[in-house]
């Protein structure tokens, strides 16, 4: 390969030296070096968010929001602290607007449940054809509950959003909720949000966007965007798992009934009747999931020392150079070819299923993922049962890359 | 490359170049399991004997090496058995999936031993026996 295509890598801030925050990479995996090519499912963590994780265990540690003694007093501090961090992270207004949720998935199903249940029959809610089942099964349970209708926005061949056919979607002004991905988990593909917004909104309904995968890569910013729903999740963001967030405008939080009730959720409770606790308490109910929480806020606090100029610039470069070193594998088909898009890459390759790649990947230290990713009518628009996937994070090298794209070629001889 | 026993010859042969596939006109069973996790099919045609034995079996897989190597090595070691036999073979293939020990007389079908270090490619190698199984439980309740 040419070798001048690394160039921008380094040029964009090297970002070699991450891999030294991040333990596991000097682990061993059948005798060989660990290369971790399956960020996009959940991200390694760095020794910064490990090590504050085990403090807070070993040195400050209580049940929150309601001890009155020190410890608990220091504790949720720290835990209110990163809901500060998550509103400046992603731009919200507030910081009300922050609802700590175990993950996206349930971050989304507090909406559908929730804002869901406020919409009438015969209104819409429309998702894109390349949805997680994430953001398709909430929606397909919704509707059965309520007979909202779910509208299907398709893809273009190359995986982008069908912004045509979007709009036909929009024109008869049933649509109340837009919910559609910021970012492919299968194809890579960015979606415009801007103008999927604008659109929405101009058809009088809202949005909410599924950033799982885009808030690791790009910086994000609500307000700018003008969205109203935004969901992460904080194991893909090299944050613990158990913890996710749901961004809403407060007007809409406030107007959205609860969705678990429990402690923490309530203001006064007899057996008669509860009142709510203002938001985004409203929202959390019972004892959170404080150390990932706090984990969380460290993860956040090393992405931003690094910052997203340097992520993006190196993961644009990773991910050009990755298409063209795969490109070059005999047989090999990557799937999805937007313009826009982010360091996840699916592949075919003729000949040789999906797993036996995987598995043949594996024996020379190599992780991607095999399957449907969660996101089996995409599969079947595409037409295939299963593709590989290649995902890239702070961590990826160009050397990396090289070893998969040689190791692939080296598997389909195997079969051919 | 650091190879792995599991792709052996005997699975990479009959994964392609297998020699019981396609379809059976003159099936009277027919049966398929399906791996919805990864979207593997198994589609399985056969005709029993007066005396409820395999007289001939064909399989239409869609799926991966050790899914259609397995299938294709099933339908060759299960021709002339009757049920009660496919159940001992598919224990036993269990056993040896489960343990990377391949119970004596396993032949051929050891060669998926090996997945005992693979976990989450076990149903792979399964899936044929499981939709085998059912399908002539399915003809027993008949």
């Amino acid at each position: 390969m040419d070798q001048s295509v690394i160039t921008p890598v380094d040029a964009a801030g090297s970002l070699r030296h991450v891999r030294a925050d991040f333990p596991i990479l000097g682990q061993k995996v059948h005798g060989r070096d660990l290369v971790f090519l399956d960020s996009a499912a959940s991200a390694q963590k760095p020794r910064q968010v490990i090590d504050c994780m085990a403090e807070t265990m070993r040195t400050q540690y209580a049940n929150i929001h309601r001890g009155l003694y020190w410890m608990s007093e220091r504790t949720t501090e720290a835990y209110e602290a990163v809901r500060d961090q998550v509103a400046r992270f992603l731009g919200a207004a507030a910081r009300e607007e922050i609802v700590f949720t175990r993950n996206s998935t349930e971050a989304i199903n507090l909406v559908a449940h929730s804002y869901g249940g406020l919409l009438k029959p015969g209104q819409v809610v429309l998702v894109s054809e390349m949805e997680h089942h994430a953001n398709l099964v909430p929606w397909q349970m919704l509707r059965d509950r309520t007979g909202i209708e779910l509208r299907i926005t398709p893809i273009t061949d190359d995986g982008a959003l069908d912004m045509e056919a979007l709009e036909a979607n929009l024109a008869d002004g049933r649509v109340a909720l837009v919910a559609i991905t910021h970012m492919s988990n299968v194809l890579g593909t960015i979606t415009d949000a801007r103008a999927i917004i604008d659109m929405a909104h101009a058809a009088g309904a809202k949005v909410l966007l599924d950033g799982s995968q885009l808030a690791v890569h790009r910086r994000v910013n609500v307000q700018e965007l003008g969205a109203d729903f935004y969901v992460v999740t904080g194991h893909k963001l090299y944050g613990p798992t158990g913890i996710g967030v749901l961004w809403a405008r407060r007007e809409l939080l406030e107007a959205m009934p609860p969705f678990l009730g429990g402690g923490d959720m309530i203001s006064t409770v007899s057996f008669e009747r509860s009142t709510w606790a203002n938001v985004p308490h409203k929202f959390e109910a019972g004892t959170p999931a404080i150390i990932e929480t706090i984990g969380l806020g460290a993860a956040l606090a090393y992405i931003e020392s690094i910052g997203f100029d340097a992520i993006g610039a190196h993961e644009d470069a990773l991910t050009a150079y990755a298409l063209e070193a795969l490109g070059h594998v005999n047989g090999l088909k990557v799937i999805g070819t937007a313009p826009q898009r982010g360091g996840v890459i699916s592949f075919t390759m003729k000949d040789v299923h999906p797993h036996d790649i995987a598995t043949l990947l594996d024996r020379n230290g190599i992780a991607v993922r095999a399957g449907h990713h969660c996101a089996e009518p995409l599969m079947r628009r595409l037409g295939v049962t299963a593709t590989a996937r290649a995902s890239f994070g702070i961590y990826t090298t160009p050397e990396e890359i090289d070893f998969l794209a040689a190791t692939l070629e080296q598997i389909r001889g195997f079969f051919v | 490359m650091a190879q792995d026993d599991l792709y052996r010859t005997v699975v990479l042969e009959r994964a392609k170049a297998p020699q019981y596939a396609g379809p059976l006109s003159a099936a009277t069973l027919n049966g398929q399991g399906s791996n919805p996790l990864c979207g593997d099919r198994v589609q399985l045609h056969a005709v029993l004997d007066g005396q409820g034995r395999i007289e001939a079996i064909r399989h239409e897989t869609r799926g991966c090496a050790i899914c259609a190597a397995s299938a294709d090595l099933m339908a060759g070691r299960v021709t002339g058995q009757d049920r009660a036999h496919v159940g001992r073979l598919h224990a036993e293939l269990v056993e040896a999936v489960e343990t990377g020990m391949a119970p004596e007389g396993l032949g051929e079908l050891s060669a998926f031993a090996p997945l005992h270090q693979h976990r989450s490619r076990r149903r792979c190698a399964l899936l044929p026996w499981s939709a085998l199984i059912d399908m002539l439980n399915d003809d027993k309740d008949r």
